[in-house]
């Protein structure tokens, strides 16, 4: 790895100052999964590692009263799919974090990492944005909030200006009769990554989407969302034909490339695929 | 955490030893215990976190140290393979990779040991799923897994029988 030095900060103020310090080659070390990699393999060029594990809140995982969950941007993801409340209310969520890569992985990497690599396949983002999930930002010109469908701007970019960091990620409590579920194709069984993925949050009133919000990863330079997936869905009773309509809509909503994972006739096919799967056991779940 | 001319002095426990070694700020923590501190037991395989050759527990969790850095253990609990044999006594999942012939190699060998007493310290009798689940971050190129999963769950079983 090229000369990289490493500060440690306890507070959200002390990290802000020691970026400012460290100028344009600073960044902030979470779980390093992505970030000592692309270092080590001078990918990205830094000078300076500011670890932000030891500020409390961003290692935190809080359900309000209120039913929403807070997410620190530096919380390991066992922890986030090792909630039982997190598992039962936000399965989108614990679904995705479940399969980043390994165990040993999974012990170190976090949300804030996962959102901010921005890659287009990522895992947990489409999970995040189907859940309506916001990234809360720090920096020197303040706090701010941004919505995880807005925050990448293409692959491995993001909007956060020199300085900024993300703190925690909020997710807003979850209505009665919802449900949602994250799904991606990989040809392996685990550690792998996605050819495509799909999130579904949705709410149903009786026999009827009341609301409904999709995401696809791997299939555009960003996680997209896919609004045309809801409109086929949302105002109407649930029937296979809903359903079918939301699977094209997605279909269509892709724009793959072909690379050594996939072709972009295989990922289209699988937006479909992996849309119905994830109507189905949403919807499973909203019932239950 | 002391920074001094030669690198920085990282203060931290090891297999239960308080234990202070000097490091550069670059290196990571599979680079320190191998270079530094002549623990060669943790391998490194690929050196970006696919193989899982370098797996130690960093405050009783599992993780690929070559995605550590040195300097984040100050003030931490580390245990390594060299931690898992009492003296002259092998560890029950020791036994049983020997028994059971799981490995040919040998070099993933130390982090499947170290994930697996990872894995039955949370998860005392896993399925046969559950153990290639979690293990699904170490690499073996020689047994085809299925010797190392048979040895896995018989050295829980002898484990879990003795409580």
């Amino acid at each position: 790895m090229q000369a990289v030095r490493y500060a440690r900060a306890s507070s959200v103020d002390e990290a802000i100052t020691m970026l400012r310090e460290g100028g344009e080659t600073a960044r902030v070390l979470a779980g390093g999964t992505d970030v000592i990699v692309q270092a080590r393999e001078r990918r990205r060029h830094i000078d300076l590692f500011v670890d932000i594990k030891h500020i409390p809140e961003l290692m935190s995982l809080t359900l309000d009263a209120g039913g929403g969950l807070t997410v620190g941007a530096a919380t390991p993801l066992y922890r986030v799919y090792g909630d039982a409340e997190v598992t039962r209310r936000f399965s989108a969520l614990a679904e995705s974090t479940h399969v980043i890569g390994g165990t040993a992985i999974q012990g170190r990497a976090s949300l804030g990492g996962n959102l901010a690599n921005a890659s287009p396949a990522a895992d947990s983002i489409p999970a995040m944005i189907a859940l309506g999930a916001v990234a809360r930002v720090a920096g020197p010109a303040g706090p701010r909030e941004v919505s995880v469908a807005d925050f990448c701007t293409g692959p491995g970019r993001n909007v956060l200006q020199p300085g900024e960091f993300i703190t925690s990620i909020h997710f807003p409590a979850r209505p009665a009769g919802s449900g949602s579920a994250w799904e991606r194709f990989i040809p392996r069984n685990e550690m792998d990554i996605a050819v495509v993925n799909a999130a579904v949050s949705l709410t149903l009133a009786g026999d009827v989407v009341t609301e409904a919000r999709f995401s696809l990863g791997a299939v555009a330079p960003i996680p997209l969302s896919v609004p045309t997936a809801a409109e086929a869905l949302v105002g109407r009773p649930l029937t296979d034909a809903t359903i079918a309509a939301a699977d094209e809509a997605a279909k269509a909503a892709a724009t793959p490339i072909s690379d050594m994972r996939g072709t972009i006739r295989q990922r289209k096919h699988l937006s479909a695929v992996l849309t119905e799967r994830v109507i189905r056991r949403a919807v499973e779940r909203a019932r239950a | 955490m002391t920074t001094t001319e030669d690198g920085i002095l990282i203060r931290t426990t090891i297999n239960g030893d308080p234990t202070t070694f000097l490091a550069s700020q670059r290196d990571s923590l599979l680079e320190a215990l191998r270079e530094r501190l002549n623990m060669t037991g943790s391998k490194e395989g690929c050196n970006n976190g696919n193989c899982g050759a370098c797996s130690v527990l960093l405050d009783g969790r599992l993780v690929n140290s070559c995605l550590v850095l040195a300097a984040e253990v100050e003030g931490a609990r580390v245990d390594t393979i060299e931690g898992m044999a009492e003296g002259e006594q092998l560890h029950p999942l020791q036994r049983a990779f020997l028994e059971e012939a799981a490995l040919q190699c040998g070099i993933c060998t130390p982090g499947f040991l170290v994930a697996s007493r990872a894995l039955l310290a949370e998860n005392p009798r896993p399925t046969e799923e559950e153990a290639r689940f979690w293990l699904a971050g170490n690499l073996c190129r020689c047994t085809g897994y299925d010797k190392i999963i048979r040895a896995v769950l018989k050295a829980a079983g002898e484990m879990d029988g003795k409580r």
